[in-house]
């Protein structure tokens, strides 16, 4: 579905974002990308939407090498990032202006109705919360219906309940529509509730350090055992790929 | 108490957006009334004031004379049908000299704002003839284009040029990235990336920068009518002063600040459809 080949990215500055990243995400599975700082996550997702080329190396979804934002993928980004000239139905309805009216409106109203704001279309966004803002994001991006969507971050600016009722609108959706969907995050907890599979990347230059299957069935309860165990695992993964990057043990105080 | 009532006041004006929303229709056109009251009450009541002191021989008026006898020479000209020519005259400078200069400034500070090599040929020059006190181009404007309506209409356009200028090139340059990269994530094409994205996001600050170049036009025009006119609120100024007319003076700043409030009213209120999106502080003002 969406590979990755040997994928470089070397910044004017100098900087080695990506060295030889190699990746193959499957039809319909929920990849979460963890890591530090500068481990250049952002990097490898915008190269994945289109928004920058790798230095080196192929970017392809289905076969198509993926040079410029493409019409299967889709992103959605740290902030909302919503038109604030066009009322919440428009802005879901941005992508999608090549469809004929009718067909356009149906869609709007289908996906706002799935992210739980069907009677919000001809709100400002000035008008919504931060939730329901990014949630918006998320049926704008999810309108086109894109086959692989992309998400940096999306949900670090939320406070922790908002935050775990999107990430069951996530599950609704793509129980829905089934796209491949690669998260990077910063939060383990996402990662363990969300995904099919973790990836933790590590820095100096941007690499995968480990990759964690999370095979645990759905719905996960994300105050179980099993989900405790899995972020354990993961933060331990992290940790270990810090340490390795700096050749040292971290101080205490780092680790927190 | 007062102290109680006072600090209730503030709270109340910056809620007033969302009172007003549910307040029923009488209660809002109420409150509107009040506000207009309030506005004219202080020129009111000092002329109501100058007016009382000149008929009971406390002040001479004759430099400052009473409302009464302003209005008399404005009812004078207009009857005569003097007034209407010279309030044609000026609005016509006023409005070619406006209409030019949104064009020049909209379209070069476009050219700038779109391409970093044009705005460091272009702007580091008209930096330079901005800081051009606009009068000192008086002279050259009447040798170049003569004594009559284009050097006025060159000088009105050069006026509200910058501002114009400056806003269009501010405004492009100050568009977010970010929301630039939401017009890349959906394939939108260059002209569909501006009609789209740049445009909507630009406009507020366009209108902004559209008003104020009114208004310097507005301030132009007069040093426009001073350089010789025939006609033109400038020239009843002129006029008053060298026929020692001071009520036709204030008769002509009268009618220049009711043409500059009403003119600048209907900018604002054109583009206010299509900036209903705003947020409300913005919205407000």
């Amino acid at each position: 579905m969406l590979t990755v080949e040997s994928a470089d990215k070397i910044y004017p500055n100098g900087t080695r974002a990506l060295a030889g990243l190699n990746l193959q995400v499957e039809e319909g599975e929920i990849v979460a990308v963890v890591g530090g700082s500068g481990c250049g996550k952002s990097t490898f997702l915008r190269l994945a939407a289109g928004l920058d080329q790798p230095t080196h190396g192929r970017i392809r979804v289905d076969n198509e090498m993926i040079v410029k934002p493409h019409p299967c993928v889709g992103l959605i980004f740290q902030e909302p990032r919503l038109l604030p000239w066009l009322t919440v139905a428009q802005n879901v309805g941005f992508g999608l202006a090549e469809l004929p009216r009718e067909k356009r409106e149906r869609r709007v109203e289908d996906v706002l109705r799935r992210v739980g704001l069907a009677d919000y279309g001809g709100r400002w966004p000035r008008e919504l919360s931060g939730g329901q803002a990014q949630r918006v994001a998320i049926a704008r991006a999810l309108a086109p219906h894109p086959k692989v969507l992309l998400l940096d971050e999306p949900f670090s600016a939320l406070d922790a309940f908002t935050r775990a009722s999107l990430h069951e609108h996530l599950l609704d959706l793509w129980n829905a529509f089934k796209p491949t969907l690669v998260l990077v995050t910063h939060d383990v907890e996402e990662a363990a509730v969300l995904a099919d599979r973790v990836l933790v990347m590590q820095p100096n230059p941007g690499r995968i350090a480990a990759e964690i299957e999370v095979d645990l069935s759905r719905p996960r309860d994300r105050y179980g055992s099993e989900i405790e165990a899995m972020k354990r695992r993961i933060l331990w993964a992290l940790d270990k790929s810090l340490r390795r990057d700096s050749g040292e043990a971290l101080a205490p105080a780092a680790a927190i | 108490m007062t102290a109680i009532e006072r600090f209730d006041v503030p709270g109340e004006a910056r809620d007033s957006r969302a009172v007003s929303a549910t307040l029923p229709n009488s209660r809002k056109q109420n409150r509107t009334a009040l506000r207009f009251l309030l506005g004219i009450a202080l020129p009111v009541v000092l002329g109501i004031g100058w007016e009382l002191a000149v008929r009971a021989g406390l002040a001479e008026g004759r430099l400052m004379p009473p409302p009464s006898r302003i209005f008399q020479t404005l009812y004078d000209l207009a009857v005569t049908g003097e007034l209407w020519v010279h309030m044609g005259a000026t609005l016509g400078r006023v409005g070619a000299g406006f209409l030019l200069g949104v064009i020049g400034g909209t379209l070069v500070g476009a050219l700038a704002g779109a391409s970093r090599l044009s705005r460091e040929i272009l702007d580091p020059s008209l930096q330079g003839l901005r800081s051009v006190p606009s009068i000192a181009w008086v002279p050259l404007f009447i040798l170049w284009l003569g004594i009559f309506e284009e050097s006025k209409i060159a000088l009105i356009a050069v006026g509200c040029f910058f501002p114009i200028y400056l806003g269009v090139l501010g405004a492009i340059q100050s568009v977010d990235r970010k929301t630039v990269e939401v017009g890349r994530i959906f394939r939108l094409s260059t002209p569909q990336l501006v009609r789209r994205i740049l445009l909507p996001a630009i406009l507020p600050a366009y209108v902004v920068s559209l008003r104020q170049g009114l208004g310097l036009g507005w301030m132009f025009v007069v040093a426009a009518e001073f350089m010789g006119a025939s006609e033109g609120l400038g020239y009843l100024l002129v006029d008053g002063q060298q026929l020692g007319k001071p009520d036709q003076i204030i008769a002509a700043i009268f009618t220049f600040a009711v043409l500059g409030k009403i003119t600048d009213g209907l900018l604002a209120s054109a583009s206010a459809p299509f900036l209903t999106w705003q947020d409300a502080f913005a919205a407000k003002h």
